[in-house]
């Protein structure tokens, strides 16, 4: 028993000094899933947690308030002007910008940072190029005027701010011309050496990234605006939600991020914790394929907008993590309807199948992503279906092979969660009401091509809200055609994502902003 | 007389050694066609693993003859082979890195994690398992066996999560997940990528004591499995040994009883128990996909699911060579050993 003792009381010295709990005081350490990350360059940069690297380590030509989207002010770009025929933009460049690295951010910066999303031609590049930007005309239409200014000639007079919020997106970053053509390879433009690395201006640097390991940020002394409270950020990839719960109730990290919904609830009453949750753009929604021959019949698309059970799912399945919503524009977009028309409504679901003689029901497949909470709600959806007769088989299967089939339109039905790629209306305008060609061999290949939705008409109001000059006017369309989208589309819009954040009750500051490239780190303190 | 049985040996071993490779190389082969062929046969898109979902048509394009995915096939598998042969195994679309560089910095992590997990298996599960073969039917047999019942039968995961719960929440004893605090990150050099050893090069104790802490947990838990495993095997591997005449005479001779159980039986099981120990060292090897989530341990089990799920072909071809390396490595050197501790193998 003494021996016994002895041996409890060494292993209690010996472990006693591995553990020591609290993060530094001037480091933010956050829990975040950052294995979506595949490149830090911002003309490549078109992920979540991308995004948000970006928007913390680099300057961008133009900004938005987080808190009312429809304020855009000058970053980089201190001030612009626009031709009375709505194609030329110039734009009066800060001074007083350094980089990290020490270089002045000049006009040059800007152009070549432009230039260089249209030459690379990265995934994200089509937020620039719809404006008529080639690798032909970019000379001519991408200009340095002097030091200070640059210069923008675009192909077509849209709504004006639709380029202005364009520049608020990742490819508005300016990269530091000198420190990336230092590292040009094989006229890569720097291509191959900032996919690992860093050449911006931001509040913070990068000091090192190991993929899907870490993300380590540091304070950048030389920044021109609000200077980082902290020191460092350190970003640790954990995907486990019930990992991240432990190590924030241990006060092993500051703020964990992706908490599901029972951690969430596991963590509510602890008075160590906070939880804020903000509204982001990202929206869940039924695509039902118009080749099937049972989707394509109005009655039927209108039935499905019937059976969903949109308030339990929300209570239940999402719990805080989404909420109801009906439209294709997410809340805080200009012109964004919160109209909620439908409810779950099996007796009404019934008599308009009735009409088209399905009253006993069909069987469907869906396609289903094998990830929370898609899975569930896949399983909520398939239980309301079958109170009308409608038997939906659930196809399992990762986002990759899922998406593979949606794109080739082999699909019934799909259940996807689409996120806007800029603040501008047009961005989901562009992709669930607007299919200039659908024919199976189309170039492009928008939501509403996906599901094979022929919409001649509808195209024609999109675009025409896109060229709308009056800002009033233009909200007022976009209104208009959700509300039509809404009754006759093959969409099935059902909730509006929330990011829900856990910290330290000592946490302040971080900012959530209404999109991944909109929150910010360097106002928190703890 | 004497020069032509040296002769002869040479020979025979030279012969051996050209089977070997023959065999290795085909191997090899069939890895990587099989391989190869499954990520081109799997209803995935590898484009969109580079370009993601919202890439204009142009970007697609692009992107989709630089992988060289128009070519037929069987020239994409010649084409990888080539770039294999001279040491390429391509560029990750996941970390922007190449993949070989990638295998590099998580393969270590693994190593670090399997050679404990061995040594707790080998330490504690065969003098477990000769104990219960000696002392059959005793109290402690009976122990073994549910120790090895649950090893077998408890999913690691859950296990995993429970000794968190446990030995980090509730008792504070160890630490979370990661291989060191966070904090600690970026402080030593990877000389050798296996943070204990890098830790001593540098002299940096402090963090040594962290990593080890770290490890503590999830090296016990897969050295629990190891364990139940070897455990059962040396249990009747033994029973059959103490059955043998020769242990009879020894016993008849007067040999003292530890050196007839751990001389003469366990010397015998000494030859199948390598086998088993390299089979279990190897899987260890490959990663252990779910210890590694739970415990947030950026190994190579993880880098492969991870590739595999988001179809970056380039990093989940390069890891199964790895891993097949691995296989292969660790089934010659336990067929060597053999060759050395059994005189009749020779």
């Amino acid at each position: 028993m003494r021996k016994l003792l002895f041996c409890a009381f060494v292993l209690m010295c010996f472990t006693a000094q591995f553990t020591e709990a609290a993060t530094p005081k001037d480091t933010l350490v956050m829990a975040f899933k950052i294995d979506d990350i595949i490149s830090l360059d911002p003309a490549e940069i078109f992920e979540f947690s991308g995004a948000e690297y970006t928007a913390n380590t680099y300057d961008r030509l133009i900004n938005y308030d987080v808190d009312k989207v429809s304020d855009i002010y000058g970053g980089v770009a201190e001030s612009w002007t626009t031709s009375d025929d709505g194609l030329t933009f110039v734009f009066k460049i800060r001074p007083g910008i350094t980089f990290a690295s020490g270089n002045t951010l000049s006009a040059e910066d800007v152009v070549f940072s432009l230039k260089r999303v249209i030459l690379l031609n990265k995934s994200p590049a089509f937020i620039l190029s719809q404006f008529g930007f080639t690798p032909e005309n970019i000379d001519k239409t991408i200009v340095k005027v002097d030091d200070n200014t640059v210069k923008l000639v675009i192909d077509k007079a849209y709504a004006p701010t639709f380029l202005l919020y364009c520049l608020t997106s990742t490819v508005g970053s300016v990269v530091d011309m000198k420190e990336v053509m230092a590292h040009e390879k094989d006229g890569d433009m720097g291509y191959n050496w900032l996919k690992t690395a860093y050449a911006g201006s931001g509040p913070y640097k990068l000091k090192s990234w190991k993929p899907s390991e870490t993300l380590i940020l540091d304070s950048n002394t030389k920044y021109w605006g609000h200077k980082s409270e902290l020191k460092r950020v350190i970003i640790r990839h954990i995907t486990e939600s019930s990992t991240q719960r432990l190590l924030l109730e241990k006060g092993d990290i500051d703020i964990a991020r992706n908490l599901g919904p029972d951690d969430i609830k596991g963590v509510a009453g602890n008075a160590d914790i906070k939880i804020r949750s903000r509204a982001k753009g990202a929206i869940w929604y039924l695509g039902l394929n118009q080749k099937n021959k049972y989707l394509r019949l109005p009655q039927v698309r209108q039935a499905f907008k019937y059976l969903i059970d949109y308030k339990g799912m929300e209570q239940t399945i999402l719990n805080g993590k989404a909420t109801v919503h009906q439209s294709f524009l997410p809340e805080g977009f200009l012109g964004a309807s919160a109209e909620t028309p439908f409810t779950l409504d099996v007796a009404k679901a019934k008599a308009l199948l009735k009409e088209v003689g399905l009253e006993k029901g069909f069987t469907v497949t869906m396609d289903t992503r094998n990830n929370e909470p898609t899975t569930s709600m896949a399983l909520a959806i398939q239980a309301t279906l079958a109170q009308a007769g409608i038997k939906l088989e659930i196809i399992p299967g990762e986002g990759k092979q899922t998406l593979t089939k949606y794109r080739a339109r082999t699909h019934d039905i799909y259940i996807g969660r689409w996120g806007p790629d800029y603040m501008d209306p047009h961005t989901n305008a562009d992709t669930f009401a607007r299919n200039p060609d659908n024919s199976d061999g189309a170039k492009a290949n928008p939501l509403a091509w996906r599901n094979a939705w022929d919409i001649p008409e509808m195209t024609k109001k999109t675009d025409a809200a896109l060229l709308e000059k009056d800002t009033g006017k233009r909200a007022q369309m976009y209104m208009e055609l959700q509300r039509e989208h809404q009754q006759v589309s093959p969409f099935v819009i059902m909730f509006q994502e929330i990011e829900i954040m856990a910290s330290r009750a000592n946490v302040k500051g971080f900012v959530l902003g209404p999109a991944y490239d909109s929150n910010f780190y360097q106002y928190t303190t703890k | 007389m004497l020069q032509l049985f040296t002769i002869r040996r040479v020979k025979k071993a030279t012969h051996q050694t050209v089977r070997l490779l023959i065999m290795v190389a085909i191997t090899f082969f069939g890895l990587l066609f099989i391989t190869f062929l499954i990520g081109r046969v799997v209803p995935i898109d590898p484009v969109l693993a580079v370009v993601g979902d919202k890439a204009s048509p142009e970007v697609y394009q692009q992107a989709r003859l630089a992988m060289g995915l128009d070519l037929p096939v069987w020239r994409q598998f010649f084409i990888y082979m080539g770039s294999v042969l001279h040491g390429d195994l391509g560029t990750s679309v996941l970390t922007a890195k190449p993949v070989l560089q990638d295998i590099l910095r998580v393969f270590p992590a693994t190593l670090e994690l399997a050679v404990i997990a061995t040594c707790i298996g080998i330490f504690v599960g065969i003098p477990l398992g000769v104990f219960s073969a000696v002392k059959r039917g005793s109290f402690l047999d009976h122990i073994t066996r549910v120790i090895g019942l649950l090893g077998y039968s408890l999913p690691i995961f859950w296990l995993g999560l429970l000794a968190l719960i446990v030995f980090y929440a509730k008792l504070d004893l160890l630490p979370g997940p990661g291989r060191i605090d966070v904090f600690y990150e970026d402080i030593v050099d990877p000389v050798t990528g296996i943070m204990l050893i890098d830790c001593i090069i540098a002299r940096e104790w402090d963090i040594f004591w962290n990593a080890l802490a770290h490890i503590i947990m999830p090296a016990t838990l897969l050295g629990y499995y190891s364990m139940a495993y070897l455990s059962r095997m040396t249990r009747s591997f033994m029973i059959e040994q103490l059955r043998q005449e020769y242990i009879l005479t020894a016993r008849v001779k007067g040999v003292a009883e530890w050196r007839v159980i751990w001389g003469h039986a366990l010397g015998n099981c000494a030859i199948p128990l390598i086998t088993v120990v390299a089979l279990s060292f190897g899987t260890l090897l490959e990663g252990s996909v779910l210890t590694e989530t739970v415990f947030a341990w950026p190994g190579l089990g993880l880098y492969l699911t991870k590739s595999l799920l988001n179809a970056d072909m380039n990093s989940v071809l390069g890891s199964t060579i790895v891993v097949g390396t691995i296989f292969l490595g660790v089934n010659l050197f336990s067929d060597f050993l053999y060759k050395v501790l059994d005189p009749r193998a020779r």
